[in-house]
């Protein structure tokens, strides 16, 4: 069933809001405006009673998949359970009702969130000091990348205006070093899949501001040799970023401080559990080793011994400026932080034990179903593709994703990493019992032996939704991205 | 443990499955040496009800709108918010998903921002809009960038009277594409008319401005279009949503992108955050606008359903050569956003408009009658939000009105060392006229 726009369900007239009247005394528009500013058409807004729009919205949500559904094992997302107290204290009013300009005096419990949350990221990723101000995982890249361009040149070296990225990066990696005006070296990944140090050699000199890497990489492998390419990197005065999107394998057991990255960033909505929202509200905080802390974006919150309070350090010569209005997604910090809380040190190591292993007994039973690439243990995600036989009968990666969504799964993230023909990338994460991958690894298997038997179901694949697979090409080159009154 | 449901005996099984007898086995391919020996220094974990306990006590130390009366805005409002928005938001179909990837389970997501940008469209007047930014002021930065590209000229002009976070953002995303970013002073509390014609020239590819201005002001924003177009120049315009209830479209005032924070659109204000940014612009600078476009496709049937769109600009693609690095939108934001606008419609966003500018005109003509206090730029017609002028530290008055749980104006020798002793107030519907009566009282000492 299709739901008509909102657009299309309304009727002059109708409402759906409830005003208090103006108790103010009456005053003549045209004393308050002139009229040439005054808006002479109002802006076609659709009209609707409030159970309209309410079964409207409902209606648009159950045409969504989301973790609460089922099964979401896209890679690189981290896609586990977002547990309801952290809604719940989001929106306590004591938060989601604080003004970002209140005095501090009255904001104490909101700063001291922040600046525990600060330091409980800086002693799971190794590090000295985080800014919250960032709103998402790009947003926390292009804020560590700034950071490191005003460290290099406040030294006065202006010659590194190059970053090393290796070819198996997030697409993000590329565009933030774009972003902050440096040109992109691309590092081949070896035959392991991981950066291959005799190619990082040859690549660094005194051109190199920075090399980014995600540890474990986007093939959910741990770069064993990340002391080595650390060390090259800092003899070749270059500095580390850790893109923090594969966190949530090593949590507890390995840190990116100490494996000598410089700055990092995590995603909230990653490893701290904290919802997707169809495509945020995240939260990208980075942080940094101290001799870049001068760098950070201000405010910084600080506390006072003396005075015994929080507050917002402003007085920050040295900082990059400002990324974002007001203090970052204040929202999203209390739920992460409220997530902390409830798992703890043991409970965060858990997390990541547990990912790892649901990744790996996945791994395990697929092998010998599916090709995989990589043939040693993962970390929380792993790549597979179709085997040669499927290929054969002309079915590709797209066409088992959307096949998946018949058997009421998630497919999973899909031609990623560019280095993979027919990639697929599943993370299960940790929230997923032992009968959901079992569930899911036999669907994958089924699937297969259709592909053999009738790949014709696949290619029309998906048959339970209420659209099929879109022609997005033509809806590119004639785009219509708006509604319009006939 | 919280969250993981695995027993014992099925762990068992599924270290069995992989071959191996313990879970340290999978993590050997970390070297020793990096290997964390301790555990992390943090708490154990808490149980619910401990856990909540806690997180109330440093929820409870904060003031909040429902304990004290605001006047207080600079960015971030007070307004209505319908109860339906919570509930709606709360569908965890909605929250739980992530980025529409795959169309035929996203539809719910992608028809809802194909709303969102239809609405910012109808709002300010222009052709397409994206499915949205961080927030305003990474909107603004944004726009910068693009207009930038789009006339490959690399000056900036950008208005004092924008709100001095968001110019700060704006300098942040400039610097490091040497983009040259010029401030114009005020006069009067408006964008300085004269100044901007002394600077501008073939050079400068975008003028900022934004409309209401930071101290509430509305700007003579056609009059700044006509100059910025007579030198080739675009008009970027940081507008307030709610306003375009009432005021010119800035489609229609000549405003080649417009962008916006949208916290105002059913948002809480959530001490900063998140909120989200709009940007829209005409049709013919669309493959420069950055972020996520949803549109409409058809299927293989030839139904009509919604899809991301114009991929080709982005960073998972172009890398790189991509417009932005942004790999996202504040998806749920621009969700509480088109609930908002569905709820109050074309008529509740006039009304929500007519009632911040009667009543914020009433405050300001009874406030002025307080011993020592003037309206600032009393000549320009203002909004929603207006300066006073007063003839004692801003930080005196806010102490006295806090002790009635009265939350007074920003003090803008914050921002503007030149405005000592001068509070930007804001008054929404959510204000009653016994709000702004009493505030005056206890102002003037009397209650």
């Amino acid at each position: 069933m299709k739901e008509k726009l909102i657009f299309e369900k309304s009727t002059p007239g109708r409402k759906a809001y409830s005003l208090p009247p103006i108790d103010t005394p009456e005053v003549e528009l045209t004393t308050l405006l002139p009229e040439e500013i005054i808006r002479q058409e109002p802006a076609q807004l659709p009209e609707l009673s409030e159970v309209d729009v309410v079964r409207h919205f409902t209606r648009l949500s159950q045409m969504n998949y989301g973790v609460d559904t089922g099964f979401y094992p896209l890679g690189s997302c981290t896609m586990k359970y977002n547990p309801k107290i952290n809604e719940n204290m989001s929106r306590l009013p004591g938060f989601a009702l604080a003004h970002p300009y209140q005095p501090e005096e009255l904001s104490q419990g909101a700063l001291k969130l922040m600046y525990d949350l600060s330091e409980i990221l800086s002693e799971i990723a190794g590090m000295d000091k985080f800014t919250l101000q960032p709103a998402a995982g790009a947003h926390g890249e292009f804020t560590g990348i700034l950071i490191i361009k005003a460290y290099h040149q406040h030294r006065g070296d202006k010659k590194r205006t190059k970053v090393i990225i290796p070819d198996s990066a997030h697409g993000t990696n590329p565009a933030t070093a774009s972003l902050c005006g440096f040109e992109t070296i691309e590092i081949k990944s070896n035959a392991h899949g991981l950066v291959d140090l005799e190619e990082l050699k040859k690549l660094v000199g005194e051109d190199t501001a920075a090399l980014m890497l995600t540890n474990p990489n986007t093939l959910g492998l741990f770069e064993k040799e990340i002391i080595a390419i650390a060390d090259i990197v800092h003899e070749a005065g270059g500095l580390l970023y850790y893109d923090g999107a594969n966190m949530n394998a090593i949590m507890g057991y390995a840190r990116p401080g100490d494996m000598g990255f410089d700055v990092v960033h995590y995603n909230l909505h990653k490893t701290f559990a904290t919802p997707h929202g169809g495509g945020g509200p995240g939260a990208g905080p980075v942080g940094v080793k101290q001799f870049l802390a001068p760098y950070l974006p201000k405010p910084v919150v600080e506390y006072d011994d003396e005075k015994q309070k929080y507050f917002f350090d402003y007085n920050r010569p040295h900082s990059i400026g400002r990324v974002k209005a007001f203090y970052g997604n204040f929202g999203v910090a209390v739920k992460a932080y409220t997530y902390i809380l409830a798992l703890g040190a043991a409970g965060l190591k858990e997390a990541s034990e547990i990912a790892v292993l649901n990744a790996n007994y996945l791994k395990t039973i697929l092998q010998g179903k599916y090709h995989v690439p990589f043939d040693q243990v993962c970390k929380h995600e792993f790549i597979i593709s179709p085997e040669k036989r499927v290929k054969e009968k002309g079915i590709k990666t797209l066409d088992i994703a959307k096949r998946l969504v018949d058997y009421g799964f998630h497919p999973p993230t899909v031609y990623f990493p560019l280095i993979v023909e027919e990639a697929m990338m599943i993370e299960p994460t940790e929230t997923e019992t032992q009968e959901t991958l079992d569930a899911f690894a036999q669907a994958l298997i089924d699937i297969c032996q259709e592909a053999l038997d009738n790949p014709e179901i696949l290619h029309n694949a998906p048959h339970s939704t209420h659209v099929s697979r879109f022609d997005e090409a033509t809806a590119a080159r004639k785009p219509i991205l708006r509604w319009k009154k006939n | 443990m919280r969250f993981v449901p695995h027993t014992l005996k099925e762990k068992e099984e599924m270290l069995k499955t992989i071959g191996i007898t313990s879970t340290d086995e999978l993590f050997r391919d970390i070297p020793e040496e990096i290997r964390l020996k301790k555990g992390l220094n943090l708490p154990t974990g808490l149980d619910e009800i401990t856990l909540q306990k806690e997180i109330e006590t440093l929820a409870g130390n904060n003031a909040h709108l429902n304990d004290y009366i605001s006047f207080l805005g600079a960015g971030a409002y007070d307004h209505y918010r319908p109860s339906i928005i919570d509930h709606l938001l709360l569908r965890s179909e909605f929250y739980t998903a992530y980025t529409p990837y795959q169309p035929e389970i996203s539809q719910g997501t992608l028809q809802a921002i194909f709303e969102f940008q239809t609405l910012i469209c109808e709002l300010t007047g222009m052709d397409v809009a994206n499915a949205s930014v961080y927030d305003g002021a990474s909107a603004l930065a944004e726009a910068v960038l693009m207009a930038v590209t789009q006339t490959r000229k690399n000056k900036v002009l950008i208005s004092s009277t924008v709100h001095p976070e968001y110019r700060e953002v704006v300098k942040t995303y400039a610097w490091p594409r040497g983009i040259e970013i010029l401030e114009l002073p005020y006069q009067e509390g408006l964008t300085d008319l004269s100044i901007l014609d002394e600077h501008i020239s073939q050079d400068v590819g975008a003028v900022v401005i934004q409309n209401p201005n930071f101290f509430g002001s509305i700007e003579k924003v056609k009059e700044i279009a006509e100059l910025t177009h007579q030198h080739k120049a675009l008009l970027i315009a940081c507008v307030d949503p709610i306003s375009l209830g009432l005021l010119e479209a800035p489609g229609n005032l000549g405003a080649d992108i417009v962008v916006g924070e949208g916290q105002s659109l059913g948002l809480p204000v959530s001490f900063g955050g998140p909120y989200l940014g709009f940007m829209a612009t005409r049709e013919k600078y669309l493959r420069r606008l950055p972020g996520r476009i949803v549109g409409i496709a058809k299927d293989r049937l030839d139904r009509e359903g919604f899809v991301l769109t114009l991929q080709a600009r982005e960073q998972h693609i172009r890398r790189e050569k991509a417009s932005s690095n942004i790999c996202s939108n504040q998806a749920l934001c621009a969700l509480a956003a088109t609930i908002y606008l569905s709820t109050l419609g074309k008529q509740g966003m006039r009304e929500v408009a007519m009632q911040c500018l009667t009543k914020s005109n009433y405050a300001k003509q009874i406030l002025k009658e307080i011993e020592g206090v003037e309206v600032a730029f009393p000549q320009n017609y203002t909004f929603k939000e207006f300066v006073l002028k007063l003839s004692e530290p801003v930080s005196s008055v806010n102490q006295r009105l806090l002790k009635h749980k009265i939350l007074g104006g920003l003090d803008l020798g914050k921002f503007y060392p030149e405005l000592e002793n001068h509070m930007l107030l804001c008054v929404t519907e959510t204000r009653s006229r016994e709000d702004i009566d009493l505030l005056k009282r206890v102002w003037e000492g009397v209650q």
